[in-house]
Order: C-alpha cells, then sequence, then structure tokens
C-alpha cells in the first residue's frame, strides 16, 4: 500500500489498523518528492533523514499505544515556518543558509501530535506574491495542467504555491500555510485542494518569518475539509509568547464538519460581483449556493459597501508594515552579508539588501516607506487604517444578519506561467476576494467545488465571524460534500 | 534674581528643556525575558527578540509597565490607562530589528508637575509633558579592531522612561536641581537606580536663547550628557555659543550636537537636514496597552514616602528646613535617619547624622550604603545620651570607637568604663578637691574675675576623668562657689 493519495482522516485510521506504517508512507511521500520535486519545485529544502527518523519515532509510539493526534502523518512546512536545525529561508536569498535556533509555536505543536515533516516548501519571496513566482529558488509549478494545452505550464498561486503544489500532487499530505493576503486560500483553490485561514489570532505567528504582522495568519492547506479542520486543532491555541494571540480554548474542529448547515443564513455580498468576473466562476458561485439552499441553509444578499477600497487598503498597510519587519535583514547578525573590503556600515546594508531581496520584495518595501513617510503617512497609512476600519464594520454588520458569507475564491483559475508578471498590479488583483477576510480578521476557508472548461480547479470561499472556524467548517463541509469533487491533477505521486 | 547671560547686543535669557533617559529597575528587559544586570560579559544577556532573530516577537513585561506608572505618580502626572508602542525604523548596526519600539503618540504617562529648590530658597515648579517607555538599544565599539566595529546586545531592549520636561527651565542651576531631582524621585520610588556613571540614567538637553519677551528661538538639542554637573555646564556652554551666533548676525539652526565635556563646549552631531525620518507607525506585534484605574490605585496605595513629603514631615518634627533636605537628598540617608530617630528626639539625631557621622563618613571616603556604623548602633548610642550614660564628649568617644569597629555602643562603654559619673556624692568630692587646690582662683573669681568657672569645670572633668555628668558638674560648683561679686 502506497498511501500517498490518503487524506489525513484515511491515513490515520490506516496507521491506527496497522494497516500502513509511518515509515512506510513517509517513504512513499520521500520517493514522490524524489519523483516529482525536480518539475514541481516544490520542495526548498527536503528533510528526507529526519523525516524517517521521525518515522521511525512514530511507529514505536503508536506500537506502545502512545499515538497522538497526527502521529506519522507526513507534512510540508512551508519556509515561513522557523524549524530548529532545518534551514529556513522565506524563498529569500538574505536569509543565506539560515537555520534557525528554534521551532514555530505551530509547527512544534505538530511535531508534539506527532507529524512528519518532509520538509520545506517553496513560496514567494517573503510570502510576497500570488503565484509563486518571486521565491529566489525559483517558482513552483501547479501539477494541474489545462486540457487543451497540457504543456503549458501554469503558476499554484501563492505565497503558499510550494505547499498547494505538494499536497496536490501527493508529495505531502498536507501542509503548514501563511495568509496575509489570501496566500492559504488562493493557490489552495489554483491547486484544487482546502485551505483555512483561521481567524487573527487564532495560530501563533512565534517562529513564523513576518510579514505583515497585522495580517499574517498561520492555517492548513490539505486535500479535504476535513483534514484541514484536523490540522488546525493541532496549529491553533493561545500562545504567551504571541501578544496578538487569543487566549481561547480550540474546538474540535473535525466534529463541526459533520454539522448540518440547516438554518443557517449565509450571505452573498452583492460587490462580490465584479465586472467582468468569469462566467464560469459566477456560475460555479451560484451552483454553491444552490447547493447550501439545497442543505436547508438560507441564501441572504448582504452588501459590503468598502469592498471596493480593500485591495488598495491592502496594499498600503501590507507593504508598510513589512517595510519595517525586513529591517532586520541588514546582513549583520545572520543570513547574507555582501560587503567589500572598504564597506562602511551603509554600503553593508546597501549591498547586501540589493543583492539579498528580489524585485517584488524591494517593490513593496519601496511603497511601503512611502506611505509612512512624513508628509505621506496621513493620506496613504493612516488613510488606509481608517478604511480598514470601515471594511471591519462592513462585517461587522452583516454578522448581524448571516452566519457566514459565501464567495468566489479567486477571479480566475490558475494561469500560466509567463502571465501577469510584467504589471504588478494585475497580480495584485488575484487577492480581490481573499484580503478582505485579513482586513478584518475574519476566518476564510477555500474549498474545490468544481473545474472550468480547460479542466483547471476553482474554489469558493466561506467566510465566518471572527472565532467561529466551526460555522466556517461546517459550510465549507456541505460544499465539498455536494461538489464531489474528485478531479486529480495530472502530475501526481 | 533670575539668571541671564550678558552678550554684546543685551541681556539674554536661557530656556531650556530636558528628556531624561532613566533604564527602568527590572529583573528583565522590557519585551523579552533577557537579565538586565549591568556590566555582562558582552552578548550574554540577549534573547532571540532583543537580537531581531526571524519571527521573534515582543512581549510587554508588566513589571516594567507598573515601575513607569509608580515614576508617573511620583511625578505627580496624568496616568493614561489606554497607551500604545509605535515602531521607530531606522538602520544601525546594533539596532538589530531596524526600529526601536517606543511610545511616540499616545505615552503611558501624561503631564505633570515637579518642584525645584534652588540655592536662594525659592522653590519652582518645572512641567512634565508626557513619560514614555521605549526599548534600548545595544552598544557600537568602535575601539576593538582596526577595521571592524563590535556590537554588545546586553542593552538592546532594556527599558527605558522617557521623561520630557516643558521648556521651563530657565539656568544651569535649574536645569542641574531638575535631574538631580528627577533622579531623586526615581531612586526613591526604586524605578530607576539613578546610577548615571553606568548610563543608567542620562539627558538630552534642549536649549534655546531669546530676549526678555520674546517668543522661543530656535533651540538646539545636546545629546547624552550623563551628570548633574555637565548638564550645567552643558546648557551654558550651548546657551554662550548661540548667543555668539545671534550676535555674529547669524542663524542657530535646529541641530543635535554632543557636549564635549573635556573643553566644555558643545559641537554638532547632525544637522536637521541629515535628521531621520523615523517612519513612526503603531507596533502590530503589541496591542494597545490597557489598564484600570483601580490597578493604579494599587499601585499608588503601595508607594513609599516620596522625598518632597519626608522633607515636610522632618520639618514639622522640628528639624531646620536645611536639615531636612540633606536628610532626604539621597533615599539611602532618609533611611539611615528613619532608623536612627526611631522613637528618639529626631532633633538630637538629625543633630547626630548631619554632623559626626556625615563628618565620619567624609574623613573615611565611604557612602550611607557602605556605612561604617549601622543606624541600630547610631540610635543605641543617642539612647545612652538620652539616659544620661554618656556625655556628648563621651558619647564622640564612644562613636569613634564604633568607626572602628561597628559594635552596639552599651559594650563599648562597659569594656572601656566610659560610663559617666551621675553620684552627687562623688562629683561634689571632686569639686572640693578642685576648689581646696585652688583656694587663689576661687578668691579670684569671687572677686569678679566670672570667666575662672569654666576652669573648675575643666579641672573637676579632668579629675573624673572626663566621666563626671557635666550638667551635674556645673550645678555642683555653681552651688558651691555661689555667684561671684561685682
Amino acid at each position: 500500500m502506497q498511501g500517498t493519495d490518503f487524506t489525513i482522516a484515511e491515513g490515520l485510521r490506516a496507521l491506527d489498523r496497522r494497516e500502513i506504517s509511518a515509515v512506510e508512507l513517509t517513504e512513499a511521500h520521500l520517493a514522490g518528492i524524489a519523483a516529482l520535486n525536480p518539475r514541481l519545485n516544490a520542495y526548498i529544502t527536503v528533510a528526507a533523514e529526519s523525516a524517517m527518523e521521525a518515522a521511525r519515532a512514530s511507529d514505536a509510539r503508536r506500537a506502545k499505544g502512545e499515538g497522538a493526534a497526527l502521529d506519522g502523518i507526513p507534512l510540508g512546512i512551508k519556509d515561513l515556518f522557523c524549524t530548529e536545525g532545518l534551514r529556513t529561508t522565506a524563498g529569500s536569498k538574505i536569509l543565506g543558509n539560515f537555520v534557525p535556533p528554534y521551532e514555530s509555536t505551530v509547527s512544534a505543536q505538530l511535531k508534539r501530535d506527532g507529524a512528519v515533516f518532509l520538509g520545506k516548501l517553496n513560496l514567494d519571496e517573503f510570502a510576497m506574491g500570488s503565484s509563486n513566482t518571486t521565491s529566489a529558488f525559483g517558482p513552483v509549478e501547479n501539477p494541474w495542467s489545462r486540457a487543451n494545452d497540457p504543456e503549458k505550464r501554469l503558476v499554484p498561486g501563492g505565497s503558499s504555491g510550494g505547499s498547494a503544489a505538494a499536497v496536490a500532487a501527493r508529495i505531502a499530505m498536507g501542509a503548514t500555510a501563511t495568509d496575509t493576503g489570501g496566500s492559504i486560500r488562493q493557490p489552495a483553490a489554483f491547486c484544487g485542494i482546502a485551505g483555512i485561514k483561521p481567524t487573527y489570532g487564532r495560530c501563533s505567528r512565534w517562529g513564523i518569518v513576518a510579514f505583515a504582522s497585522s495580517l499574517d495568519q498561520a492555517g492548513p492547506v490539505a486535500r479535504s475539509v476535513e483534514d484541514c479542520a484536523i490540522l488546525l486543532r493541532s496549529m491553533a491555541g493561545f500562545d504567551p509568547k504571541d501578544s496578538t494571540s487569543a487566549n481561547l480554548p480550540v474546538p474540535d474542529f473535525a466534529a463541526a464538519c459533520t454539522r448540518s448547515v440547516r438554518g443557517l443564513r449565509i450571505g452573498v455580498p452583492a460587490e462580490y460581483t465584479l465586472p467582468g468576473l468569469a462566467p464560469e466562476i459566477d456560475a460555479l458561485w451560484q451552483q454553491g449556493l444552490a447547493w447550501l439552499r439545497d442543505a436547508g441553509a438560507e441564501i441572504v444578499p448582504i452588501s459590503l459597501p468598502h469592498t471596493k477600497y480593500a485591495l488598495p487598503t491592502y496594499y498600503v498597510v501590507a507593504p508598510a508594515e513589512a517595510s519595517s519587519n525586513l529591517a532586520r535583514y541588514d546582513g549583520v547578525r545572520y543570513g547574507l552579508r555582501v560587503t567589500e573590503r572598504e564597506s562602511d556600515l551603509r554600503d553593508l546594508y546597501e549591498r547586501t539588501r540589493a543583492a539579498g531581496f528580489g524585485a517584488e520584495v524591494k517593490r513593496r518595501i519601496m511603497i511601503g516607506t512611502y506611505v509612512l513617510s512624513a508628509g505621506y503617512y496621513d493620506a496613504y497609512y493612516l488613510k488606509a487604517q481608517k478604511v480598514r476600519a470601515l471594511i471591519r464594520r462592513d462585517f461587522e454588520q452583516a454578522w448581524e444578519k448571516v452566519d457566514a458569507i459565501v464567495t468566489p475564491a479567486t477571479p480566475s483559475a490558475a494561469f500560466p506561467m509567463d502571465e501577469k508578471q510584467d504589471d504588478p498590479v494585475t497580480m495584485y488583483l488575484n487577492d480581490v476576494f481573499t484580503v478582505t477576510a485579513n482586513l478584518a480578521g475574519l476566518p476564510g476557508l477555500a474549498v474545490p467545488a468544481g473545474l472550468d472548461a480547460q479542466g483547471l480547479p476553482l474554489g469558493l470561499q466561506v467566510i465566518g465571524r471572527p472565532f467561529d472556524e466551526e460555522t466556517v467548517f461546517a459550510v465549507g463541509a456541505a460544499i465539498e460534500r455536494a461538489a464531489t469533487f474528485t478531479a486529480k491533477p495530472q502530475v501526481m505521486a | 534674581m533670575s539668571y541671564t547671560l550678558e552678550g554684546s547686543t543685551g541681556t539674554w535669557e536661557v530656556v531650556c528643556g530636558l528628556e531624561i533617559h532613566a533604564q527602568v529597575s527590572s529583573q528583565s528587559k522590557l519585551f523579552s525575558g533577557a537579565a538586565t544586570t549591568f556590566g555582562a560579559s558582552p552578548n550574554s544577556q540577549v534573547s532571540f527578540v532583543d537580537a531581531g532573530f526571524p519571527g521573534m516577537l515582543p512581549v510587554i513585561n508588566a513589571e516594567c509597565i507598573a515601575q513607569a506608572v509608580r515614576t508617573g505618580l511620583g511625578l505627580n502626572a496624568q496616568i493614561n490607562l489606554w497607551s500604545r508602542f509605535d515602531r521607530k525604523n531606522y538602520f544601525y548596526a546594533d539596532l538589530p530589528q531596524g526600529y526601536q519600539i517606543s511610545q511616540f503618540a499616545h505615552p503611558i504617562v501624561g503631564t505633570g508637575v515637579v518642584e525645584i529648590a534652588l540655592a536662594d530658597g525659592t522653590v519652582k515648579k518645572i512641567g512634565i509633558t508626557r513619560l514614555h517607555l521605549e526599548q534600548d538599544a545595544g552598544k557600537s565599539q568602535h575601539d576593538q579592531h582596526a577595521s571592524k566595529s563590535f556590537i554588545d546586545l546586553n542593552r538592546s531592549g532594556v527599558a527605558l522612561m522617557e521623561i520630557v520636561s516643558e521648556p521651563d527651565i530657565r539656568s544651569p542651576e535649574e536645569a542641574g536641581a531638575y535631574l538631580a531631582k528627577i533622579r531623586q524621585i526615581t531612586r526613591y520610588l526604586g524605578t530607576c537606580d539613578g546610577n548615571m556613571d553606568e548610563g543608567s540614567m542620562r539627558a538630552d538637553v534642549n536649549v534655546s536663547v531669546r530676549k526678555a519677551g520674546e517668543e522661543f528661538r530656535t533651540r538646539c538639542e545636546v545629546k547624552n550628557v550623563n551628570s548633574v554637573r555637565f548638564v550645567m555646564q552643558a546648557v551654558e556652554a550651548e546657551a554662550r555659543r548661540q548667543i555668539e551666533v545671534w550676535e555674529a548676525g547669524g542663524t542657530v539652526e535646529q541641530e543635535t550636537r554632543l557636549f564635549d565635556t573635556a573643553r566644555g563646549v558643545t559641537r554638532s552631531m547632525r544637522s536637521k537636514e541629515d535628521a531621520h525620518d523615523y517612519r513612526y507607525f503603531p507596533d502590530p506585534d503589541l496591542p494597545p496597552l490597557v489598564f484600570e484605574q483601580s490597578w493604579v490605585d494599587e499601585l499608588k496605595a503601595s508607594l513609599p514616602e516620596l522625598p518632597d513629603a519626608r522633607r515636610a514631615r522632618y520639618v514639622a518634627l522640628g528639624l531646620s528646613p536645611y536639615d531636612a533636605h540633606v536628610l532626604t537628598i539621597e533615599k539611602e540617608t532618609a533611611a539611615f535617619f528613619e532608623i536612627v530617630a526611631q522613637d528618639r528626639d529626631a532633633k538630637l539625631a538629625a543633630n547626630w547624622v548631619t554632623g559626626e557621622y556625615f563628618a565620619a563618613l567624609n574623613r573615611l571616603k565611604r557612602e550611607v550604603s557602605d556605612s561604617p556604623v549601622s543606624a541600630a548602633n547610631l540610635g543605641a548610642l543617642l539612647d545612652l545620651i538620652s539616659d544620661n550614660t554618656l556625655s556628648g564628649k563621651l558619647a564622640k568617644e564612644v562613636f569613634e570607637a564604633m568607626l572602628e569597629a561597628d559594635e552596639p555602643p552599651a559594650s563599648i562603654v562597659e569594656k572601656r568604663g566610659l560610663r559617666q559619673v551621675t553620684d552627687m556624692g562623688a562629683i561634689e568630692a571632686a569639686v572640693d578637691a578642685v576648689l581646696a587646690a585652688n583656694a587663689d582662683k576661687v578668691a579670684q573669681y569671687h572677686a569678679g574675675k566670672a570667666t575662672l568657672f569654666g576652669f573648675f569645670v575643666g579641672q573637676t572633668m579632668k579629675a573624673m576623668a572626663g566621666k563626671g555628668n557635666p550638667a551635674l558638674v556645673n550645678e555642683v560648683i555653681k552651688r558651691k562657689l555661689g555667684a561671684p561679686s561685682g
């Protein structure tokens, strides 16, 4: 039995029944990585040895009847999570061969629960991108391709492109990811898998390389909504080391996946019907709402009037925070240092950061520096904060009428690697449906719901109240059940 | 008499405000668990947070917040129940995060006021604009290597309180007195140790000059002045420089300057054009700092007595304003005095502490903090004076012996047989012997030479080896001689 096609729930059952061992599961995944990663480039670092060691230890625990919640499940870790003793790059040259002497809280909790780490997954540099083409370690390829143009290489989305591609290609059973403006949900949708960005504060940010601190949130991607729920339960929880983490109990998210949606009020925001929205995306959206109606939910038209300002607001707030967060990569203490014999400190900074950061990261640092500068702060940063408050209020008012909101996850299916690279603003439009949840701090789940005419996966998004991931899971699972999404990518282990 | 400086164009007034950086006394840093001990070996007190490692996050140290609130209360200032941390962005090798976490827009403490006492006996109020918390940077060392700079991050992340005054200061004396007062208050509160040599307290001095009745002119900021004396010197030196610039037809440019302590002048560090744009914005890693008034009230109730209140209490006990001032300057001195004066005559205690005791400290070059005599033993000595076991003179002798070995005075008295003689029979016998042996002088006394009285006292005390109770000796001699005639 190979086991790479198992969901996590299936894998756990098979391990429990001794139908497969953690060592066998891990070996199968490592074989898949060896075969497919040269093409997909989903992994930056493969940790074969430590993975096998962890798998053996897991089997030993299970033999003693001590198996934990995720014992023996092979996962990939987005290379934004610091992993103790395992190189962490953030997809950037500037971190050089940085090997963290500490483990991020989220990955530590997954380890605590017995997960096996296969390696570190590729991403857009510092999680800045929507196509996984800005990584210093090369682009990731989407394992899906167009039926009528199978040679055209497609992007997996970003920034968690490595995570989504690996899970879709069955070279990880699930993966950690992070989402600042859509970086979990957009690649999940592009790769035909599920992914949830939980409520801001649900998962600790401690040990995750920061992009935009007020928006960043860790979450899982996996091949089913239930798998996401299983992973999130391990990843989530209060962490006194992160002052923005929420001191709330972690519910049994997997149990919520079986809840009925009968009687739930599902909001459909008028503002998400964008001019020029692809008809098949709109059709899928309507289909998703019909499924929910059939399952007993009530569909309620709502308005989120400040939606159109979300993207520009995001592209002020996120770069502003990033420009400050990335100041620490200066060549002084760790990571890359580029210097000449006669260099002074300023020269060291300039050479190191010029060589260490890619074009998109530099662009955002410059935007962020600009919007925080004296004379521009009020017009950009402060204004953006005010708009952000209005966007948050839009949702607060919506929650008086509805229990969850359903929208498309992305404005398009996965696009070719050689498209949209010239104009950053076109690229930024990928996040149009997802950024609002980050700005408002809300949980958002992407669930695969159908295929476009080219056979590429399309996803729907479920947005919920703060810390009500359970309703989000219930609605997402209902869509998943109705959609019976069984399509598989062309490239998989 | 207000302080002015004479220039070639007339009389100038000095306007000054201070920004005092006071290191918070706390076990660990403002946002990390690393220790704050002074003088530890380089980079031995650094957490990954302090070193700006990827993914590291700040967590507010509650004790530092309490210390800032206590200080605010000591400055009679508004305590803000809602405040916020901002990032001050700039690049420097000893600033690992590339930003300093500070409180720019919403400080924890708002306006307050302190009183300073001046040499002419007047008391002046100096307004406090604000107190905010911020983290310290590390330390760059440029003298360790020919071509490299060394960085010590032990200080990185240590909590500082920046206490900003209103531009109410009008002379070097006031500037010095204000700094000394802030140091005194924080030391009483235990919120800053005030060790200026170790950099626990330093001041940025803002100085401008103006003619009487004018609006403020452009100010310059003299950075990092680290003693009361240097602050006084810097104010005068900078004021004189600015007067020269104005009087030569020039314009004082707003800039940051340094005080050259060796030459007693200020020199330019960076001009306004080179000033950083710090791009302050709220630190997204830290939610706003919010606490309850009831917590502030609890802290207020547990505050130690502050110097002004203590001085007033001493005056009420009958001490002279001068003694009350001298005894309260340093918290350790006041604490020492409290023990000496406990259940005793406060004036006697003050006389001994400010007299014999201070003189002994001076002579031995010791501080109250490493006192050669314990306050309890000094108090016991006062008891022996009060119960007439010792005369003042004998007490001084016992005190000298206590300086050698800090023993209870009673045991010194016993060992050396220094007990004062109050036995009237013994005193009368001694007086009789002295008068008999000096019949000629007795006659002279009776003839009107009243000054001989002291001679008889001296002779009697000598005969009694100094142990006679002086009051009784006086009384007996007076009675035996009767009044001189004439």
